[in-house]
C-alpha cells in the first residue's frame, strides 16, 4: 500500500507544480518550443538543463527509458537505469537526480558500448531522477521518472566508516562478465570498494570515486580500444556498483579497467572475459 | 450553533462544562483519529486487536499488527505496544475495558515500529525484550520513528520512542494462572521473541511468520530466518498461531507459507544476480501465481529486491586485481 500513498503524493506533488505552471504561463511568454518544460514539472528542470546541457537542443522522448523504484526503500542506494538504445548514434549518457544537493549523477561516454548504464545512487529527498542521451547530432534526448524517497541518503555517513579496516580495501574491485548476444556483447557488472562520501558530513572531505575508464585487451596482450568511460560523482552510492554492456572487438581477452578517485587514488583491475555460456531464461520466473 | 450554547452554559457558571465542550468541538473540527482498537477474545483469557494486512498508510495510521494481551490471575500481560502513542493509549484503554486487573508486564518481539511505538502508554509497568531488540531500538528508533511520521503523518503526533527497560532472554515465566515461554528467535531481525503461552497453547510468533501478507525483509537474514520457521514448526502443544501480520490460525500453516515465499525469493533474486540481470530489472520479475493471496504482494516484493540484492551481489561477485 506504500504504492498508493507514494502514487497520491506524487499526483499532489504534480498537480501543485502544474498550477505553479500555469501561473507562471500566464504572465511570462508564451511556451518556447526549443525549450519544452519537464514533463514530470520538476521545479529544478530549467536550471538543470542549462547547467548541464549548456544551450544544447534539448527534447523530451520516451524512447529514453529511465528505470527506477517508485519508493527508495534505501535511500543510500537506489537502483537506477538509463538505457538508450533505443536512439541510434547516442555518444553520452548522462544522469540526474534533480533534488539532489549535487543534481549529476554520472556522465556516461559508450564508445564502444551500448548506451545503457545501471547504478546505484544516494537520494536526498523525493526527486525527479532524469536519464539523458545526446545523439550525434548534439540533441539531448531526455526523459525521467519521479522516484519517493523518506530523506537523507546524500549527508549520511558511508557505513563503511563503522569499520576499523574500511582504509585497507579501498579501491578493491568485484567484476564478472557475462557473454551476451552470441558473443558480440559482454555485460560488466563491477563493484568498488570505495566511501564515495559526498563530503556532506562536517569534517570529512568529499571522497568518491571520480573517472573508470574500461578498455578491451586483445590476444597476446596487446592494448585494444577504450569501450567506455564513466565520469562519476558525489550521488553514486558507496561501493559504487555499474552494470554496463560492452561491445568488444573479436579477440577481446579482457577486459582492462583503469580509474581515480578525487584524492588521486588509483583503480586498477583486470576482468577475463568468459567462455560463451548461453544466459538462463530469466522470462520465466524460478521456482514456478 | 456554538456561541449560544457556550454562553448558555456559562452562564450556567460551569467552567468545567465549557472546556469540555470545548475541547470536544475542536476534535470534531480537526476530524478526530481513532483506531477503534477492539479485541478479539480467541482463547482462554487471550485477545488480539487484529491489524490489517496492508502498509503503513495514512488511513490505516499504522494499525497493521495483531497485538495481544492475556489475561492472567496476575495481571495483565501485554504483546506488542503498537505503531503510535494514539495506538498504546487506545490499546490500553480497550484493555481495561475487558479487566480492571493491572498490567503486569508488556512484551515487545522486535525492533519494527509497530511493535514498539506505542510503548509512551505503558512507561509505568515493566517493558520487556530481547537485548537484541533494545540495542535496535537504541541505535535505530529514533530513524524508525521518522520514518513512520512520514508515511502515516498525524496518527504519530505526541510520539516519542521509549526504550524497553528489561531484558530477557529463553525462559519460561509464570504469570498467576500462566506459564509463558520466551522463545528468543533472529532472522527476521537479529532479534525477534515469540511467546508460547503454554497454558493455553497459543503461540504469538513475534515477526518471523506472516499469514496471507507479504513478509518484511528490512532487517532479514534469510538463512537465520528459515532455520527459526523450522524451530517453531518443531514445537509441540501449539493450538493456535497469531502471527505478526495476517490471518490467526489453528494449525502451522502460515510458517510454511512464510518459508515458502522467503526460499523463493532468495532463490529468485540469487539466479537474477547470477545471471546478469540489473536491479532495477529484478524489481519487475514475475510472482508465482501461489503467492497472489498475499497481500501488498508486489510492493513488499520491491522492497525486499532492495533489502536482499546488494549483499547477494557483494558476496557473489569476484574479486579481481
Amino acid at each position: 500500500m506504500t504504492g498508493l500513498w507514494t502514487n497520491g503524493a506524487i499526483a499532489a506533488r504534480g498537480a501543485v507544480v502544474g498550477l505553479a505552471l500555469s501561473a507562471g504561463a500566464a504572465l511570462a511568454a508564451p511556451p518556447d518550443p526549443a525549450n519544452p518544460p519537464d514533463p514530470l514539472g520538476s521545479v529544478m528542470w530549467e536550471a538543470l538543463r542549462d547547467q548541464y546541457f549548456a544551450g544544447a537542443p534539448v527534447q523530451f522522448d520516451d524512447r529514453v527509458k529511465v528505470r527506477a523504484p517508485l519508493d527508495a526503500e534505501d535511500t543510500r542506494a537506489v537502483p537506477i537505469a538509463v538505457d538508450a538504445t533505443a536512439l541510434d548514434q547516442v555518444v553520452e549518457v548522462a544522469a540526474i537526480a534533480d533534488l539532489n544537493p549535487f543534481p549529476l549523477v554520472l556522465r556516461y561516454h559508450p564508445m564502444g558500448a551500448a548506451p545503457y548504464i545501471a547504478t546505484r545512487i544516494k537520494i536526498q529527498q523525493a526527486t525527479a531522477v532524469h536519464g539523458a542521451a545526446r545523439t550525434a547530432d548534439g540533441v539531448w534526448h531526455v526523459s525521467g521518472v519521479m522516484v519517493d524517497a523518506a530523506g537523507g541518503g546524500c549527508s549520511a555517513p558511508p557505513l563503511s566508516y563503522a569499520t576499523k579496516d574500511w582504509a585497507d580495501h579501498v579501491g578493491e574491485v568485484q567484476a564478472r562478465v557475462w557473454r551476451t548476444d552470441e558473443g558480440k556483447a559482454a555485460r560488466l557488472r563491477l563493484r568498488i570498494r570505495h566511501p564515495n562520501d559526498t563530503g556532506l558530513v562536517p569534517g570529512i572531505p568529499a571522497y568518491f570515486v571520480e573517472s573508470l575508464s574500461v578498455r578491451a585487451r586483445l590476444d597476446g596482450g596487446v592494448s585494444g580500444p577504450e569501450l567506455a568511460r564513466i565520469d562519476s560523482l558525489e550521488p553514486v552510492s558507496e561501493d559504487p556498483v555499474f552494470l554496463l554492456d560492452l561491445r568488444p572487438p573479436p579477440g577481446t581477452t579482457a577486459l582492462i579497467l583503469r580509474g581515480r578517485d578525487n584524492q588521486g587514488g588509483e583503480i586498477s583491475a583486470t576482468v577475463p572475459l568468459p567462455a560463451l555460456i548461453p544466459a538462463p531464461d530469466l522470462s520465466r520466473s524460478v521456482g514456478q | 450553533m456554538i456561541r449560544p450554547l457556550l454562553r448558555r452554559l456559562a452562564l450556567a457558571a460551569s467552567l468545567a462544562a465549557v472546556s469540555t465542550v470545548a475541547l470536544s468541538t475542536v476534535a470534531v473540527a480537526a476530524g478526530p483519529l481513532s483506531y477503534d482498537l477492539t479485541p478479539t477474545r480467541v482463547g482462554p483469557d487471550t485477545y488480539v486487536f487484529v491489524g490489517s494486512t496492508e502498509h503503513f498508510t495514512r488511513a490505516n495510521g499504522g494499525n497493521i499488527l495483531n497485538a495481544g494481551f492475556i489475561v492472567t490471575s496476575d495481571g495483565v500481560i501485554v504483546i506488542q505496544t503498537g505503531p503510535s502513542r494514539r495506538y498504546g493509549e487506545e490499546m490500553r484503554a480497550a484493555i481495561r475495558r475487558v479487566t480492571d486487573k493491572p498490567i503486569r508486564k508488556v512484551f515487545i518481539s522486535n525492533l519494527h515500529p509497530d511493535y514498539f511505538l506505542g510503548a509512551q502508554a505503558f512507561a509505568d509497568v515493566p517493558i520487556a525484550a530481547l537485548p537484541g531488540t533494545i540495542a535496535g531500538i537504541q541505535e535505530e528508533g529514533h530513524g524508525i520513528a521518522d520514518n513512520m511520521y512520514r508515511l502515516v503523518g498525524d496518527w504519530m503526533r505526541g510520539t516519542e520512542v521509549v526504550i524497553p527497560t528489561e531484558p530477557v532472554f529463553g525462559s519460561t515465566v509464570v504469570f498467576g494462572d500462566h506459564r509463558l515461554r520466551l522463545i528468543p528467535l533472529n532472522g527476521h531481525t537479529a532479534a525477534d521473541l515469540a511467546l508460547l503461552d503454554e497454558t493455553t497453547g497459543i503461540l504469538f510468533t513475534g515477526g518471523v511468520v506472516f499469514c496471507d501478507r507479504t513478509p518484511t525483509t528490512p532487517h532479514a537474514d534469510v538463512a537465520a530466518w528459515l532455520k527459526e520457521l523450522d524451530a517453531l514448526d518443531a514445537l509441540d502443544d501449539v493450538r493456535l498461531v497469531v502471527p505478526n501480520h495476517g490471518h490467526i490460525r489453528p494449525d502451522k500453516a502460515c510458517v510454511g507459507q512464510t518459508r515458502d515465499w522467503l526460499i523463493w525469493l532468495d532463490g529468485t533474486l540469487r539466479a537474477a544476480v547470477e545471471a546478469g540481470l540489473d536491479m532495477t530489472d529484478a524489481l519487475e520479475l514475475p510472482i508465482p501465481d501461489r503467492f497472489a493471496g498475499l497481500d501488498v504482494l508486489r510492493a513488499e516484493y520491491r522492497r525486499s529486491v532492495a533489502h536482499l540484492w546488494p549483499k547477494i551481489e557483494r558476496e557473489s561477485l569476484p574479486r579481481v586485481h
